[in-house]
């Protein structure tokens, strides 16, 4: 029914992202049931990792997309519109240390620089910097958690729902940095050319 | 043995030279024949000169020295030497002054985002028409030369680079807040702008106006759908409009959200989109106070195509990605 191609999170937000488009009337069961599938032609959606949503919207392969504040803040320089806060998807971007004395403290105030350890390393720099603090930022791909566990790095700055995993893994939350939810994005052309299609959608997204 | 260039760069070779050089004759004819003699500058100029310019968003990012110590930097954009170069060598002639160019800039690039550090600029600069006249008429040619590219569904987005802060002035939003709201709107961060405008003390109607006015675009019953305040800061695009040819207006897009994050522009900003590429392929717009910075006092109006990103628009709409 649509004329827009929409670029869909897997993980996390899928859920609660189908959910909402399906709220504003297109069809998602097909994405539902087919979690191998990428491309789905008749709702216009694609499915993607949440961090190659901002790629997908920047170069027109998708006019709209959905993803975490996080994932555009880390990606900052990408050109898209960023057209409403859907609402959903809650988290906090924060700093953690082990449980006990704080040793990111005591590196900075002993070692006057903290390595620590993320999956984003531009906003924990971008963080640090801010705030007048030396860090060593070393970039991990997997769970952080396990960096200040094993000696690798004092602190992390990761993305916690619940603060479960971080709780789990004797880690504690020192320092909030900011919330995310997730983000409705388009494309810097098909938000002019395709105006009618999309400003109709974002109604209903508002509506809902 | 493979030598590597620097990213960002690229060789062209035969097949893609005959069809740029093709493309391009075709655009430089539409700008001879409107009376627009092309010029070339030096690719390399003093640093003060981009300086005088105070511009953000292209600032050059290349410097080198001479043997003297001075400061040479690669021009970031060609609008720029072209000031100087009016200021310098028509000090005595009279304006108008109408010329084209087909001419490499230079600009710093992100890792791994397909940026180009050298790239082939095809524009006008029409120096000393002021406003709308001097905005018709390369909004006009602008329209001829992607015509004769051979674009069939391209469109013109135009803006006006004085429309939203004139706005945030008339509610009273004040000056020392201005200037983040408009990094919001120039970044295109709606979400932000709204928690900007939020915390400040304003009507409910003025706050309503402001969250409405970035998301505005359409064709020319925007402009006279508008009323009370916003009225008036349109009435810059309400007379261009009224100038323009059939065949050019039906081109435009009016996009009252559409800001530029270049320093230098202050009325008419145009962008140009086309739907087989997901990346506009031209901009534009007045500076009427840049010839003033090299002593030469003239309003001025011009745009620059991306030949190359003209050239992917164009093979995208043959292969019906439009």
């Amino acid at each position: 029914m649509s004329a827009l191609r929409i670029a869909v999170p897997r993980g996390a937000l899928l859920r609660e992202t189908l959910d909402l488009l399906d709220g504003i009337g297109l069809d998602t069961r097909e994405v539902r049931e087919n979690d191998r599938k990428l491309l789905f032609e008749a709702p216009g959606i694609v499915t993607m990792r949440p961090s190659d949503v901002p790629t997908y919207v920047e170069a027109g392969a998708a006019d709209l997309g959905i993803t975490g504040k996080d994932v555009l803040m880390e990606q900052s320089e990408r050109e898209v519109y960023e057209l409403a806060d859907l609402g959903y998807g809650h988290c906090t971007m924060v700093l953690a240390t082990a449980a006990g004395e704080d040793r990111a403290a005591e590196a900075l105030r002993r070692l006057g620089v903290v390595r620590i350890a993320t999956k984003y390393p531009r906003i924990a720099a971008q963080y640090f910097l801010e705030t007048g603090r030396q860090a060593e930022i070393v970039e991990v791909k997997g769970s952080v958690e396990l960096a200040p566990l094993t000696g690798l790095a004092e602190g992390i700055v990761d993305l916690t729902a619940t603060g479960t995993t971080l709780r789990e893994n004797g880690l504690v939350i020192r320092e909030e940095i900011v919330r995310c939810t997730a983000r409705l994005i388009a494309n810097r052309v098909a938000h002019k050319l395709k105006a009618r299609e999309i400003d109709a959608l974002l109604e209903r997204v508002h509506a809902r | 043995m493979i030598h590597r260039i620097p990213s960002g760069t690229r060789d062209v070779l035969p097949d893609e030279m005959r069809e740029l050089r093709a493309m391009t004759d075709r655009v430089r004819g539409v700008f001879e024949r409107a009376g627009y003699g092309e010029v070339y500058t030096p690719a390399l100029e003093y640093e003060n000169t981009f300086q005088r310019a105070d511009m953000s968003a292209t600032r050059p990012a290349y410097r080198m020295f001479d043997e003297h110590g001075n400061v040479f930097v690669l021009r970031s954009d060609m609008t720029v030497p072209i000031a100087r170069l009016v200021a310098s060598r028509y000090a005595q002639a009279e304006p108008p002054h109408r010329f084209s160019y087909f001419a490499h800039a230079y600009r710093g690039v992100r890792p791994q985002r397909g940026q180009s550090r050298e790239f082939l600029q095809a524009g006008v600069e029409l120096i000393g028409a002021p406003a709308p006249d001097g905005t018709a008429e390369v909004l006009s040619i602008l329209c001829a030369a992607l015509d004769a590219a051979g674009l069939r569904t391209y469109r013109i987005g135009v803006g006006d680079a004085s429309l939203y802060p004139s706005l945030l002035e008339a509610v009273g939003v004040p000056g020392n807040r201005r200037e983040r709201i408009l990094t919001e709107l120039v970044t295109g961060d709606f979400v932000g702008l709204e928690q900007e405008l939020q915390s400040l003390p304003l009507a409910d109607d003025a706050l309503e106006l402001l969250l409405r006015v970035p998301g505005m675009r359409g064709g020319p019953e925007l402009l006279e759908g508008a009323s009370g305040t916003l009225r008036e800061a349109g009435t810059g695009m309400r007379t261009l409009h009224a100038l323009l040819a059939p065949e050019v207006a039906e081109r435009i897009i009016f996009d009252f959200g559409l800001v530029r994050s270049l320093g230098y522009y202050t009325g008419a900003v145009f962008q140009v989109y086309d739907p087989a590429y997901g990346v506009p392929i031209g901009s534009g717009g007045r500076y009427d106070e840049l010839l003033g910075r090299f002593g030469a006092p003239l309003p001025a109006v011009g745009f620059a195509l991306n030949v190359e990103r003209l050239h992917i628009a164009l093979t995208g709409e043959e292969r019906g990605l439009a």
